[in-house]
């Protein structure tokens, strides 16, 4: 429809941006191999894992690599209960039920809500229930809250509860998505066979979505690893390794944040490469599957 | 005795609807109902007064037309909102086209559009900080162009200014834009544009008469989000603008380590309504022009 030369410039244009997108990446790439005397720009001095050295020595105070263990461990939680709740509620809302069009518009909306508002309001939420626990812990003289109590803000509690705002609407437009393309004559085909409610979703419906699910698996734990505005005000004592490293642009003036950076997205597209794999393959599963007429050998 | 059957679908969202509410709708309310609250510098404490709103835009109106610091932050914020939006507007829009219009083999499109995808899915301060070697004071960009002649002493408006903070929203951004444009692009009925050639119409009257009109929910879906995210930013802007440019979202950040809590809730509140009014005058532009 288009004319060549548009064309052309259009994949010239694609070409640019798919340059932008990357190359400011593969320069730290390149620049965490830095000599022991390179500085933060080019030109390398040198080709050394010296930056990667000191990153195992650890940066100054922080505790990278506890930071590195707190994000990987809830971006697991994250992605299982991302993975879970979004698949409950992408088949709750193939029915009508009471309230299902306001639950629809407040996921929405909490994609589009200022991350900072959300962090904020965690916040406070935890915060009010922290003046509840200890004035109700006073009254009623209960000894550990008076000794012992702290916070019921936290990594898996707040940090948890914040970053689930923003990966669970991911999991539930892509459930929507599938949803909108099943074809149920699958589950009707299922249940004339006898096949119960759990047996129809086990084996039939299951087994046509899995694919997608590793979609929402991937949103999941890449995002929640990732995350940073949300979990800024409400993660609690301990942080995790965007919030780190956040604080560690303006302290760290050597190649050490560019290894930081470096293994970060490494570990990003590792687990990006695990998903696609597992995508390809039960993909690749579902449309080899043995057509029903298929007669038994 | 609950029927179970009858109510699956209610049982099925509960765990859902329970995240949701406790994590998103509660503290939404509680941030309207602290923005009432009263403080001093160690507890927050019930009330209802409308003091951490008037606080906001102490002498705003008397020192016109010079402009206070909220006022100030705003137009700041508004001016990065607008500029952010426009070209990631065309660029999302153009990689959009290409992809859906261009690309012949679905294989192809699925690997080019992931391919626009995968950064999404790694760290944006890492995407952030990698400008560094490129635009510091040493970086690539000012060493050639010292090389080239072009300037004698390097440039400084390259890092930590408002060119680099916008840069970094385009960079991070612009897939919010593809994503849902390249959505709607796709629903287009290809027999359309054939029509559209075959009575003559040019490339360009196709893209105006056809395209550019059946793209339009991506384009205010892609738009919302771009909005949304840069209104409320404090990040970006953080690291990018060298911890030196006032945002909204910073302020309510500054807020709250000091506790203050009620002022953060309030200016929170008036983000939100900012930002509410930017999506509605956006999608009433949009819906006017298609009266016309």
């Amino acid at each position: 429809m288009f004319g060549r030369g548009f064309k052309l410039s259009l994949g010239i244009f694609f070409t640019l941006f798919i340059l932008f997108l990357y190359g400011p990446t593969l320069s730290i790439l390149v620049l965490s191999f830095q000599g022991p005397n390179g500085g933060l720009t080019f030109p390398m001095r040198g080709f050394s894992t010296f930056w990667f050295e000191s990153l195992f020595d650890g940066v100054g105070v922080i505790d990278i690599w506890g930071a590195f263990g707190r994000s990987i461990r809830l971006g697991l939680v994250v992605m299982v209960l991302t993975v879970v709740l979004s698949l409950m509620a992408g088949m709750a809302f193939r029915k009508r039920f009471p309230l299902s069009s306001f639950l629809f518009y407040a996921t929405v909306s909490s994609l589009i809500v200022p991350s900072i508002v959300i962090s904020l309001g965690v916040a406070l939420e935890f915060r009010i229930i922290d003046d509840a626990v200890k004035a109700i812990g006073g009254d009623m003289n209960i000894q550990w809250v008076i000794d012992d109590f702290r916070t019921t803000m936290g990594l898996f509690s707040s940090g948890l509860g914040a970053q689930l705002t923003w990966t669970l609407p991911f999991g539930l437009l892509i459930m929507f998505a599938v949803f909108n393309r099943f074809d149920p004559s699958y589950e009707e085909a299922a249940r004339d066979l006898g096949a119960g409610p759990w047996q129809t979703f086990r084996e039939a419906v299951l087994p046509i979505i899995a694919p997608s699910l590793i979609g929402v698996a991937l949103f999941g734990f890449t995002l929640s690893y990732d995350e940073l505005a949300r979990s800024s005000q409400a993660i609690g004592g301990l942080n995790t390794l965007p919030l780190e490293l956040r604080g560690l642009t303006t302290t760290v003036t050597d190649p050490t944040i560019y290894a930081l950076g470096t293994l970060t997205t490494a570990v990003s597209f590792l687990a990006i490469s695990i998903f696609l794999i597992l995508f390809t393959l039960l993909r690749r599963r579902t449309a080899k599957a043995p057509r029903p007429e298929t007669p038994a050998p | 005795m609950l029927d179970v059957k009858k109510h699956s679908a209610t049982i099925l969202s509960l765990p859902f609807a329970f995240v949701i509410f406790t994590f998103f709708i509660v503290p939404l309310c509680l941030v309207v109902m602290v923005s009432f609250w009263d403080y001093n510098s160690y507890s927050i404490i019930p009330d209802f007064i409308f003091t951490n709103y008037q606080d906001i835009f102490y002498g705003c109106v008397k020192s016109l037309p010079d402009l206070c610091t909220s006022f100030a932050t705003y137009i700041s914020s508004l001016k990065f909102v607008f500029i952010t939006w426009l070209i990631t507007l065309l660029t999302g829009f153009l990689v959009a086209l290409f992809l859906s219009f261009c690309v012949s083999s679905l294989q192809m499109q699925i690997v080019l559009f992931l391919l626009c995808t995968i950064p999404f899915w790694t760290s944006n301060v890492i995407r952030m900080i990698s400008w560094i070697p490129l635009l510091g004071r040493n970086g690539l960009v000012n060493s050639t162009l010292q090389k080239v002649g072009l300037t004698d002493s390097p440039a400084e408006w390259l890092l930590y200014s408002e060119f680099s903070v916008i840069l970094a929203f385009v960079h991070l951004y612009t897939l919010f834009m593809v994503v849902p444009i390249f959505n709607s692009m796709m629903r287009i009925d290809r027999s359309l544009i054939e029509a559209a050639h075959d009575a003559g119409a040019s490339s360009f009257q196709t893209l105006t008469n056809i395209i550019i009109p059946l793209s339009r929910p991506g384009i205010i879906i892609g738009s919302i989000f771009v909005i949304t995210i840069v209104m409320g930013d404090f990040i970006t802007i953080g690291v990018m603008g060298g911890q030196q440019i006032p945002s909204v979202g910073k302020i309510i950040n500054v807020e709250m380590t000091y506790l203050q809590f009620p002022a953060a809730a309030a200016n929170a509140v008036i983000l939100i309504i900012t930002t509410l009014m930017i999506i509605f005058a956006m999608t009433k532009l949009v819906d006017i022009r298609k009266e016309l």
